[in-house]
């Protein structure tokens, strides 16, 4: 019987091209994995696998060159935008993306991401925002709500002493150089696919030239948090999302 | 090589330079030659931009600092997009220059940053990536005093820095010591050359003198910019192929392992094809005199005034300071009752004629540093008390 269902008229879903058959190292129910898998659909659907060079982060993704089957550039930590401009303005024609962390982009590497955002470098910058160091085992992030325990915040994020969180979104968005920039999030069906069509608007957008996409994940870390994945995007929805609500922060006029 | 420097040093013009042996040699080429160069009177740190354009220069990226400002400026103002397509861009900070340079190197263009010594310290994590990554790129250094914010003088206290390290990891870059505007022009091109041919970053450490001051120098022809990408840079997958990754990491220590070995095969192989060095006045000497760059030339007028007094110095100037001819140095060891070595530094690269001379002879080393530039009369006062009469 089963033979007879596997055939090509019952096919509703398959992995991208675009993306390898390595067995990802992500945490079960992270969110990584989805925006990989969107990211690499996205690339798939424009027929630009050939044209696109990505730019892995230091972080929980710095290993993005294993699943992404595009050709890849592992930058130090928080300098992929740095790296993105260095191969985008020698290769103006071609689709440049960033795949970032809020460590990585908001913290180490502020002025890397603010800097080319201000230039309005013609790349696409996927700002994965779990709100913790995840990779280095949970310590606080630049965006670390007020409150929020992490492994250097162990009483909570005191913001007297350790500094407020930083919207690294809205804060680019003021500037001249960005052309789209948003806010999703990649937990339900539904904000996956709303998220697919911002990443795929970025992309087509690099076309025109007219400056940096920032694209946002609102994500979770359930290793970093300390819960099951269904408690971290319950936790998610009811912390993060106030603190960073969804939707489109500047788009093209 | 070595009959090549012997025929130099007999020239005028003091430090290496090809092109006078060719002039020597053939006449008719000469002429020929002549036709086709162009003389300039240029700065050091513009004729390195110029030298940049001409070599087929894909991107530039800088930071302003003193005193090599001007290699940005001039690119600037000469805007080589128009003349060859070269990228030039002004980058938040060295930081952000030089991980822009491994962008553009890990597309198999060839790249290059400038920046004086806190800029380097600033670059070093880049760098070290891309020995990790196996990137080619240009580097160059015009050292100024340090440490610190230091000073905007003239200096060779980086040589540590540029030679034994400076970033994190296992990795070495071929380091090219220019004496002259001439060299640094002439070092463009070749450390391309080498950074392509072994997969490396390449250091061109040169200092506020060399980068400040102004000489006649024969720029080479404009050469065309490379138009095929090799196969291990990210230009976008090709159908049928595996993706380009560009990486340094390796989370297996195995693995990391094996890489450190081919690079350290490459850094041998390196060792023995690459040494470049010039003697002057070696034949006869019962003393040596041991500097590079700008010290170099300065020793060259010590030298006079020891030999006006009978004193008989030669002097070895090595060229790369990695790979450094400790070959060279043993040999003329053997010869000599003394070997003095004269820096703009507290003593780094005595370490090196040191390891050279191996205990044969005695070693000593004199520097003025924080800025200072040597006087001849000092060299020599310093050859007198601490060679010749220690
Ligand atoms: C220069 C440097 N400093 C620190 C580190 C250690 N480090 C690796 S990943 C990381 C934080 C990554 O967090 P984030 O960017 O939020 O990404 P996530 O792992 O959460 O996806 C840090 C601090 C490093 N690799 N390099
Ligand atoms: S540590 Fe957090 S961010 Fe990293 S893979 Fe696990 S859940 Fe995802």
């Amino acid at each position: 019987m089963a033979e007879n269902i596997i055939c090509a008229e019952n096919l509703v879903y398959k992995k991208s091209e675009v993306l390898t058959d390595r067995v990802m190292h992500y945490c079960p129910g992270c969110g990584h994995g989805t925006a990989h898998r969107l990211l690499a659909e996205v690339i798939e659907e424009m027929g630009i696998q050939e044209q696109t060079i990505g730019v892995a982060p230091v972080g929980c993704a710095v290993l993005a060159y294993y699943y992404f089957n595009v050709d890849m550039s592992e930058a130090a930590h928080g300098r992929a935008p740095a790296v993105a401009t260095g191969i985008k303005r020698v290769f103006p024609e071609k689709y440049v993306f960033t795949y970032q962390g809020d460590g990585d982009l908001a913290a180490i590497g502020t002025a890397e991401t603010i800097h080319a955002c201000n230039r309005g470098e013609n790349i696409l910058i996927v700002f994965i925002n779990n709100g913790i160091y995840g990779m280095t085992g949970g310590q606080m992030a630049p965006t670390t709500l007020p409150g929020m325990k992490s492994s250097t915040s162990p009483r909570g994020r005191d913001v007297q002493s350790m500094g407020n969180p930083l919207k690294m979104t809205e804060l680019v968005a003021h500037l001249p150089g960005t052309y789209y920039v948003t806010r999703q999030a990649v937990h339900t069906p539904a904000n996956a696919r709303k998220a697919k069509r911002a990443l795929k608007k970025a992309l087509e957008y690099q076309k025109l030239n007219k400056g940096t996409c920032l694209v946002e994940i609102v994500s979770n870390c359930s290793s970093g948090w300390k819960m099951t994945p269904v408690q971290a995007n319950q936790w998610m929805e009811e912390n993060m999302f106030p603190f960073y609500p969804l939707g489109d922060i500047k788009v093209p006029e | 090589m070595h009959g090549l420097h012997q025929l130099c040093s007999g020239l005028p013009r003091c430090g290496y330079n090809g092109l006078s042996c060719e002039i020597i040699v053939s006449g008719i080429i000469n002429n020929f030659i002549k036709a086709m160069k162009e003389i300039r009177l240029m700065k050091g740190n513009e004729a390195v931009a110029e030298a940049a354009i001409r070599a087929g220069a894909d991107a530039y990226f800088g930071y302003p600092i003193t005193p090599q400002s001007e290699v940005i400026e001039y690119l600037m103002a000469e805007n080589p997009e128009e003349r060859t397509g070269m990228v030039v861009l002004q980058a938040e900070s060295e930081i952000a220059a030089i991980n822009m340079v491994y962008g553009a190197a890990g597309c198999g263009k060839r790249a290059m940053t400038t920046s004086s010594s806190p800029g380097m310290s600033l670059k070093m994590e880049g760098i070290s990536y891309l020995a990790g990554a196996e990137l080619p790129c240009l580097l160059v250094n015009v050292v100024r005093g340090g440490p610190g914010l230091g000073t905007i003088q003239p200096s060779q206290s980086d040589y540590f820095q540029a030679v034994k390290g400076g970033g994190h990891g296992d990795y070495r870059m071929i380091v090219l010591a220019p004496a002259t505007v001439q060299e640094s022009v002439d070092f463009v091109k070749k450390g391309f050359d080498l950074a392509f041919k072994y997969r490396t970053p390449v250091m061109i450490l040169s200092d506020g003198i060399i980068g400040q001051m102004m000489e006649k120098v024969e720029l080479f022809e404009q050469m065309p910019r490379m138009t095929e990408a090799p196969e291990w840079a990210t230009v976008g997958k090709k159908p049928g192929k595996p993706a380009v990754v560009v990486t340094s990491l390796q989370l297996q220590a195995e693995e990391q392992e094996k890489v450190n070995l081919r690079l350290q095969a490459k850094y041998r192989e390196i060792e023995q094809t690459e040494v470049m060095y010039e003697t002057y006045q070696c034949e006869d000497a019962e003393y040596l005199f041991a500097a590079f760059g700008s010290a170099a030339r300065i020793t060259r007028k010590a030298m006079e005034l020891a030999r006006a007094k009978g004193i008989k110095v030669g002097l070895i100037r090595p060229i790369t300071l990695f790979p450094f001819p400790y070959q060279a140095v043993n040999e003329l060891a053997g010869k000599v009752k003394g070997i003095l070595t004269v820096e703009m530094n507290a003593g780094q690269m005595v370490e090196d004629i040191r390891l050279g001379a191996c205990g044969k002879t005695k070693v000593e080393h004199f520097g003025r540093f924080g800025g200072m530039i040597p006087n001849p009369d000092e060299i020599l006062a310093a050859l007198e008390q601490k060679i010749i009469g220690g």
